[in-house]
């Protein structure tokens, strides 16, 4: 049996339990109303082991670990800066959230405004980030299965981005919330299981020298100067240079490049640790506890658990920068678009090696490919220039390269991550889904006079719409950058969600035109600034890139996260709307401010 | 029962001084205690990004200083998640359940 094989199976026993799972709860169901909340009566353990499985996403298994080991340090900073950010979802909003909204980011948000301008802003930009999200989980799941499966031809990676399509509409539409619960918890066990076994096997490896293991790291990723493979810079803030081929110097350096160089790593920061607590497949999950007691405890299990696969994260990164060969990491072969034959990617051109696939293949490069031997091909994986393979590679490398050990660790790893992007993808339709049927349909179009039963026969339908949605929209954006997806969800879930929603919790002035501008000001800031930096154009890995320098270019905002300036911008409109406008309504801010620190008539909906 | 007297109910609860502490004990713990780690969290990334020779310091063997703050960042948000839940347990829970009890109590007549 091979790999490929057992990949298979490992991957089909996994949709076959979580399937049995999501059909039993949601024949358990009680209410109607089940699908959004789960019943509310999960226990804070469970639902932290949700909240982790929930935000554990393959940009945090696969992106991280390999961010480190092609850049170091700098891969680092994701980790801490998705750790910190709990931080302020357990002191600001889990417990006051729990207590004053019900269902979706909109109960609270328009608690005591008009329902439908809020309820239609807050949908919006649940829709605008859940979708992103989904996309970036999407696009990556296709990578991987095609990867780990040995798939290259394109229609093949349709199907099976539209798989995970499927399957995520059917854990939402059978399970509901209790359903996609449990998945969320199962897979956070899982990877876990698996994250701790690949750390304790590279820590064995180096007889548990940590100092040996960074040494052979950062030798083997960067020969020439290795302490900088250590030290924050590679990938970051980095130091623009007047002259690359000159060394570095005070002289040769581009003073003004590199200060927004700087202050994009500072943008970056500050959309992850912001960017959390304003997701709002994250917010509906404290929802699923009966107390805010219980929600508090669940971000401390969550807070536990996610950090400490943050941690396991160093190993694993450091232990594929020591183990695996840079080329394998990033290079190895590519299927030309053109023609269909394999080649070898241009092993100087690692850092930039063609992401989109763009550059046809030379006779040379697939003679190069062709020379190999058969063992030679199975290590060289397909072109990767994210390094979103390192923690598979790594995990075949440590089960013995080329042996049954290794074929079995690949596919459990691969098994794996899998499961984390199915819950991932599973908790955003259901987010988005709640948001459109409870704060669209039921407030916005039938202005509260939609049964409990017909509401949620919308939200279903609309999950099967949005899945269907992303499953296109994701076929579409496969040569897109994962990270690059992932980082717009941040920036538009801080700039546009985090200021309304800590405005609404604690301040009384706060009213229906702060919050309609601050949700549209912060989103539109975020995606306008997206839009005219070089993630879209001007560099050579932008959207539309820049080949050999030409190209078309309006990339006049310097950074590549928009959060530093969209961000204030959110809470500044968010000021402006609320202090020109004179409605205020202080008896609906006793209530919420009442409810939201006691808990007093926790779940009943607020009457209007 | 009519939604005005709901209203009173709210109102009167807000402005009493049992709900004002509860108010207060709250604030005065996650207001600084959330704009202190947010402090510390950005002395870190500033540091990545504008003290680079400093962080560069190696401390034990290849361990840096770089990799020890962020190791820190670790350490100081478990311990705050930890005080937080300590701090609640004692100081707020029992205030809060009674001032929602007497809530529901008012609301349910």
């Amino acid at each position: 049996m091979n790999q490929t094989t057992l990949s298979s199976i490992l991957f089909g026993a996994f949709v076959a339990a979580t399937l049995f799972i999501v059909w039993r709860a949601g024949r358990t169901s009680k209410k109607s109303t089940d699908f959004y909340d789960g019943g509310a009566s999960f226990s804070g353990f469970q639902n932290g082991m949700a909240i982790a499985g929930d935000y554990m996403s393959a940009a945090s298994f696969l992106g991280i670990a390999g961010t480190i080991a092609l850049f170091g340090y700098d891969g680092f900073l994701y980790s801490i800066g998705f750790l910190v950010a709990w931080l302020i979802a357990l002191l600001l909003i889990a417990e006051p959230l729990r207590n004053s909204g019900r269902f979706t980011m909109g109960d609270v948000l328009a608690f005591r405004m008009r329902q439908v301008p809020v309820r239609t802003a807050a949908a919006t930009s649940t829709l605008v980030v859940s979708i992103f999200y989904l996309m970036a989980q999407m696009v990556g799941a296709g990578a991987l299965v095609s990867l780990l499966l040995g798939i290259t031809d394109p229609t093949a990676k349709n199907y099976i981005i539209a798989g995970v399509g499927i399957l995520m509409i059917l854990y939402v539409t059978i399970g509901g919330m209790k359903g996609t619960t449990y998945v969320q918890i199962l897979k956070a066990f899982l990877l876990m299981i698996g994250a701790a076994l690949l750390t304790i096997l590279v820590l064995a490896y180096f007889k548990f020298d940590i100092s040996a293991l960074l040494a052979e790291a950062a030798k083997n990723q960067n020969p020439k100067n290795p302490d900088a493979f250590l030290q924050p810079g590679l990938k970051f803030g980095k130091e623009i240079l007047i002259d690359p081929a000159l060394p570095a110097s005070a002289a040769n350096t581009n003073v003004l490049a590199t200060l927004w160089s700087k202050l994009d790593l500072v943008s970056l920061g500050l959309a992850l640790v912001l960017g959390t607590a304003g997701l709002p497949h994250i917010l509906i999950r404290f929802y699923t506890v009966p107390t805010s007691k219980a929600a508090r405890k669940s971000v401390n299990w969550a807070i536990g658990n996610i950090g400490a696969f943050y941690l396991m994260t160093i190993a694993l990164g450091f232990g594929a920068a020591a183990l695996i060969n840079r080329v394998t990491l990033t290079g190895g072969w590519k299927v030309d678009k053109i023609n269909g034959t394999k080649c070898l990617v241009d092993k100087t051109l690692v850092q930039i090696a063609d992401p989109a696939n763009t550059k046809a293949c030379t006779t040379d490069s697939i003679a190069q490919y062709a020379a190999l031997t058969d063992e030679q091909k199975l290590h060289a994986v397909a072109a990767d220039t994210s390094g979103n393979v390192a923690a598979p590679q790594l995990a075949e490398f440590l089960g013995g390269h080329g042996q049954i050990g290794g074929a079995i660790m690949l596919a459990v790893i691969g098994a794996i991550a899998f499961a984390t992007i199915l819950a991932v993808v599973a908790g955003l339709v259901l987010a988005s889904s709640s948001s459109f049927a409870h704060d669209l349909y039921a407030s916005v179009i039938k202005k509260g006079n939609a049964s409990p039963e017909k509401e949620v026969r919308v939200a279903k339908i609309a999950a099967i719409v949005i899945g269907l949605v992303s499953i296109v929209l994701a076929i579409g954006a496969q040569s897109l950058n994962v990270a690059f997806l992932v980082a717009i969800a941040f920036a538009i879930a801080a700039s546009g969600n985090l200021p309304a929603v800590l405005y609404s919790l604690f301040w009384k002035k706060f009213n229906t035109r702060g919050a309609v501008w601050a949700i549209y000001g912060g989103l539109f800031s975020a995606l306008i600034l997206l839009i005219f930096s070089q993630n879209v154009s001007g560099a050579p890995d932008s959207l539309i890139p820049l080949v050999g320098g030409e190209g078309l270019k309006f990339d006049f905002f310097p950074l590549r996260n928009p959060g530093i300036v969209s961000i204030p911008l959110g809470f500044l409109f968010g000021w402006i709307g609320t202090v020109t406008s004179t409605e205020s309504n202080s008896a609906k801010y006793a209530e919420l401010e009442v409810r939201s620190l006691s808990g007093a008539a926790i779940g009943k909906a607020a009457q209007h | 029962m009519g939604s005005s007297e709901n209203e009173k109910v709210w109102e009167e609860t807000q402005a009493s001084p049992e709900f004002q502490a509860l108010k207060k004990k709250f604030r005065n713990y996650a207001f600084p205690v959330a704009i202190l780690s947010l402090a510390w969290y950005f002395l870190y990334v500033l540091l990545t990004g504008f003290a680079r020779e400093a962080l560069a310091t190696k401390l034990f063997g290849e361990i840096n200083l770089a990799l020890v703050l962020g190791l820190l960042q670790f350490v100081t948000t478990f311990l705050i998640a930890w005080a937080y839940d300590k701090h609640s347990t004692k100081h707020l829970d029992d205030a809060s359940d009674k001032i929602a009890r007497e809530v529901e109590s008012k609301l349910a007549k």
